[in-house]
């Protein structure tokens, strides 16, 4: 048994609770959540390759053996989204320390973003469903106030949209999981996936499963994605782009981890509803990512498009589709919090996020030109680049299935995410420059090294793929076969 | 005893979804306030009330209540407290900074 499990969920933790007694240092709070940051990423990546070596990785809390106590699994899945949030929020960090104004760096800005950090590395490792429940909490309560942090109008009247909608659907978390453990009796999910597995998954199981569907739906953006574009357009660019790259993600993990470990039995029923969702999904987010001429709107229903691309892969819970869409889940990370600090830049560059009045950029900041045309390049999937493996990978798998006019959505849906960033880089970045020199509201140039760091990720994860891939296929084996996850819990 | 307790939830979860979905952000929080009292008494009815002895291995008895049920509330009730006293702010700020407490004047406009 190895603490090393726990390592990426407490040091942010701590980090985050000691920025909180230095509020009026900002230097010394920047340093130090720096720190926090690497050290969570270095202890994540330690955790990766553990599980890498030695296979899953499982640590009872306070010696209380499972199914009695909370464990922490750390199985492949867990420890690579767990090294990517690191480093998102990392990148997140780094834009923020330019892009953030001193009001809001001195109001908590920071150990906020660390602790959301740790409530998304709690819940990509926690073993318990209820202890999902309560990380899930951790987050959401980090993201409300940073959602609301600076109270301007827009972002209060969206921060109680946003408040809202989360608040019933843990309501409705909770009840999920009352009715889950009056019927197993138990609440580590291993345990729940072996006793479900034993009983047979009945109808009344299954109805429990689609509540869960709802829940993690409304928190991943699948199909109820309403509250989305609005709450995602409201906050400053460096905390956007820290939602766009986390917070729905945790969602689509959440889905995962309870369809493949626990409800996996009734495919007819439970994955076909989900991939018809996905397949919803895609189309209205195409619809609106085509129909905004606004930087911050195209970008949040960017993110409803590829959630609901992921949960495709998902649903067709085949090998090759799982393997796809954790792939693309892990590009996705990266590739959204990419274009959310460029499209943050564009917009702190020009002062408005109004496509139609900006143009020509390129004449004085080319790199960040070239880094937003080739983030909007891997966001569409277009070879090389991280994001066509999984692609790829999810629509195989879909042919496989013969979900045909699924996988017609989904090619048709990447085709208008491609047009709609392109659309953003030939408005903002071409044409005749309205600014001259000097004019521009700020430099961006705290964008450049944060989406240099994702940007290399992006080409070395395309490029790279046979080596990620090894990766992957290790954290897909338990999603294939639970028996894996339940015997690394419960022996 | 537990039918009683169900109703009782029941009763909640009609009158927390009629206060949410009237305009008023007071009425909201109190609704989505008395929507997880309702969880709370469900969680607790449906995995059975006092079954026996109280969880404590000194007792010696036939069978013990589960205990479960009550850590999940007692954790729940926390989290539902701190999001209420937030909300409350929150719908504080919104009212001053708005000149409203109607959601209907709060919807997004395109311009804005």
């Amino acid at each position: 048994m190895t603490n090393l499990a726990v390592l990426p969920i407490v040091t942010p933790l701590l980090f985050g609770v000691l920025l909180f007694f230095v509020r009026y240092r900002i230097r010394l709070q920047m340093g130090l959540a720096t720190a926090g940051t690497l050290a969570t990423l270095i202890f994540s990546a330690l955790l990766a390759h553990t599980v890498s070596k030695d296979g899953i990785q499982v640590l009872h809390v306070g010696g209380w053996e499972a199914p009695y106590g909370i464990p922490l699994v750390a199985d492949m899945l867990a420890a690579i989204l767990v090294t990517i949030s690191s480093v998102v929020t990392l990148a997140c960090l780094l834009y923020a320390f330019h892009a953030l104004d001193d009001e809001r760096k001195r109001n908590y800005a920071f150990p906020l973003m660390m602790i959301l950090l740790c409530g998304v590395n709690g819940s990509f490792l926690t073993g318990d469903i209820f202890n999902l429940f309560v990380f899930f909490e951790v987050m959401l309560l980090a993201s409300y106030v940073l959602l609301s942090l600076g109270g301007g109008r827009i972002q209060l009247r969206e921060t109680i949209k946003y408040i809202v909608i989360n608040i019933i659907a843990s309501s409705l978390f909770v009840i999920a999981i009352a009715y889950l453990y009056s019927i197993t009796g138990t609440l580590n999910m291993a345990h729940i996936a072996q006793r479900i597995a034993e009983l047979g998954q009945d109808g009344l199981t299954t109805t429990v499963s689609l509540l869960f569907l709802t829940v993690f739906g409304l928190k991943s953006a699948l199909f109820l994605f309403f509250w989305l574009p609005g709450s995602y357009s409201a906050p400053p660019a460096p905390i956007a782009a820290l939602f766009a790259a986390l917070l729905t993600k945790v969602g689509i993990y959440s889905i995962i981890r309870t369809f493949t470990l626990i409800f996996p039995h009734q495919p007819q029923i439970t994955h076909e509803i989900m991939m018809w969702l996905a397949g919803l999904t895609m189309l209205l987010g195409a619809l609106g990512v085509i129909a905004y001429w606004r930087i911050k709107q195209i970008l949040a229903y960017n993110v409803i498009v590829s959630v609901g691309f992921i949960l495709f892969g998902v649903g067709v819970a085949s090998e090759a589709a799982l393997s796809g869409a954790v792939y693309y889940l892990i590009h996705d990370m990266i590739a959204k919090a990419l274009i959310f600090i460029l499209g943050g830049a564009i917009i702190s560059i020009a002062g408005t996020d109004k496509l139609r009045e900006i143009s020509g950029l390129i004449h004085f900041r080319p790199i960040l030109g070239w880094l937003f045309f080739l983030s909007a390049l891997a966001l569409a999937g277009v070879p090389p680049l991280s994001g066509f493996v999984g692609k790829v990978m999810i629509l195989q798998g879909g042919v496989q299935a013969k979900a045909f006019v699924l996988v017609a959505l989904g090619l048709l849906s990447s085709l208008l995410v491609l047009y709609s960033v392109m659309k953003v880089f030939i408005n903002s970045f071409w044409g005749e420059t309205l600014l001259s020199e000097g004019e521009e509201k700020s430099t961006g140039k705290g964008a450049l090294l944060p989406s240099l760091i994702l940007a290399a990720l992006v080409v070395g994860f395309g490029l790279g793929a046979e080596e990620i891939l090894a990766y992957v296929r290790q954290a897909v084996e338990p999603l294939v076969d639970p028996s894996i996850y339940i015997e690394a819990v419960l022996s | 005893m537990e039918t009683l307790m169900t109703i009782t939830a029941g009763v909640l979860f009609t009158v927390g979804t009629y206060l949410i979905l009237s305009k008023t952000l007071l009425r909201i929080i109190m609704g989505m306030s008395l929507f997880t009292h309702g969880v709370h008494i469900m969680l607790m009815a449906i995995n059975g009330l006092k079954r026996g002895a109280a969880p404590l291995l000194g007792e010696e008895a036939e069978s013990y209540t589960d205990p479960v049920p009550q850590a999940l509330i007692l954790t729940s009730i926390v989290i539902s407290f701190s999001l209420t006293a937030f909300s409350l702010v929150l719908a504080y700020r919104t009212y001053k900074e708005h000149g409203t407490d109607d959601v209907e004047q709060l919807r997004g406009q395109e311009n804005d």
